[in-house]
């Protein structure tokens, strides 16, 4: 049996929003993925945290307040300190285009917009988790 | 160093490491805790099972704070249902326990069932091992939201936590066979709600049924988890169980029972590999399908032949 890709689908910071995150979360359910989902404004400390403790393949962080140039290479930065930067960190929400080149160079792996169709992260995971 | 080291020293990177091995059955994690085993037994185990939706996970995160408060440090195994078409999962118990992610002294860790149907997932069992060699006090393990007959958790776990809620029934629920009998605390919580009064009355009269109580009377503890209503004297239920359990001697005999437990299962998942595999490159009974169908062979003789030629 091919080891499952385990997923933490996140909601940094204040916004409420988390219906994207839902539809996503659901998504990688049906794409066979396990999903762990920290529910509603998580801090950049506590996302690092649960990654680690669920030792998953994959950070997913859903964003819509904005903040998206802060947290997300916080997360990044936090794994890295801890020991844990082998996970692919993958970013969605309302992200304009302009602020995704800065968001690589921090070293998240993709960014996904308003629009994509929930195959694409599900291809984007398998293609490059390690497995 | 080596993980099992790292695990033995609390490293929470190793432990989450090893807990995936042992969860994708990888040859590492059986050498690992072959190596750990010496350290296991350490822990006190606590199961936590009850309906979907009964507050198990609100319930547990409040427990597991209470524990902090008198110093003692806390492992959290939380099964969720996988599913049966797609093997994929969302595991949702994490978000009751948000606060306690940075708490050094807690893991929590979330697993899908991968097709187990007990209530627990294959690998619970490992994970309880590794949070247990790591140093962790207490363990938790909350199971998937049960109906009536998931009782895996009772040979799993020293001390079992029946959650109920108000409104899912009458006390005929209440005296049937399965999850109610595996109690040795029955929690009713949602103790605000219309009904509770009514659960505890029918979970009392469901114990003084019982014919064969031991020594422990199992309390019955009205909780609302939400504001931290009846933890503290949960907690001082919880580990009175845990005085009966050790100075009664029926510690050891649950313990005992759980080893012969995973002893058998350990071997019948040998001899399973072994059949199975025997079959599949030899194409076993194939040629035989025919005649069984038309009556000139019955499955019990291939059976006997089966076993005689693979087992014996």
């Amino acid at each position: 049996m091919a080891d499952k890709i385990r997923v933490l689908v996140a909601k940094p910071g204040l916004d409420g929003h988390d219906r994207g995150a839902k539809v996503i979360a659901r998504a990688f359910r049906d794409a066979g993925f396990e999903v762990i989902y920290t529910g509603l404004r998580q801090t950049p400390e506590q996302i690092v945290a649960a990654a680690i403790q669920e030792d998953v393949d994959v950070v997913a962080m859903s964003l819509l307040s904005g903040a998206h140039g802060t947290l997300m290479p916080k997360v990044v930065k936090l794994l890295k300190e801890k020991g844990a930067d082998d996970k692919l960190v993958i970013g969605g929400g309302v992200i304009p285009d302009d602020d995704i080149p800065a968001l690589k160079e921090a070293g998240v792996a993709e960014v996904f917009t308003p629009g994509t169709p929930t195959s694409v992260p599900i291809e984007f995971i398998k293609t490059h988790v390690k497995k | 160093m080596d993980l099992v080291q790292q695990v033995r020293e609390g490293n929470k990177v190793a432990i989450a490491r090893l807990i995936t091995k042992a969860e994708n059955e990888a040859p590492e994690a059986t050498a690992a805790l072959r190596e750990l085993y010496p350290d296991t037994g350490r822990a006190y185990l606590i199961g936590i099972t009850g309906p979907p939706g009964s507050g198990k996970s609100t319930l547990t995160d409040k427990l597991v704070k209470e524990i902090r408060k008198r110093g003692k440090t806390v492992g959290v195994i939380a099964v969720d249902p996988s599913s049966p078409f797609t093997g994929g999962a969302i595991l949702g118990d994490r978000i009751r326990m948000s606060d306690l992610s940075l708490d050094d002294g807690v893991f929590i860790r979330s697993m899908g069932t991968r097709g187990s149907l007990g209530g627990l997932s294959k690998a619970t069992h490992d994970a309880i091992k590794i949070l247990d060699a790591a140093g962790f006090d207490y363990v938790f393990i909350e199971t998937v939201g049960v109906g009536q007959s998931e009782v895996d958790i009772v040979k799993t776990a020293d001390t079992t936590v029946v959650v109920s809620v108000p409104g899912l029934g009458d006390d005929i629920q209440a005296i049937k066979a399965g999850i109610m009998e595996i109690g040795d605390l029955f929690v009713v919580n949602k103790a605000d709600k219309d009904g509770a009064e009514k659960v505890v009355i029918e979970l009392g009269q469901m114990l003084e049924l019982n014919q064969n109580m031991g020594d422990w009377y199992p309390p019955i503890v009205k909780t609302i988890a939400s504001t931290n209503e009846g933890i503290v004297g949960l907690v001082d239920k919880i580990n009175e169980h845990l005085n009966y359990l050790a100075n009664s001697g029926e510690l050891i005999k649950r313990r005992k029972e759980r080893i012969s437990n995973e002893i058998l299962n350990l071997i019948l998942k040998r001899v399973t590999t072994k059949i199975t595999g025997k079959l599949s490159e030899e194409n076993f009974w194939e040629n035989e399908l025919d005649e069984i169908l038309n009556k000139l062979k019955n499955p019990y003789d291939v059976t006997d032949r089966v076993v005689d030629e693979v087992l014996l």
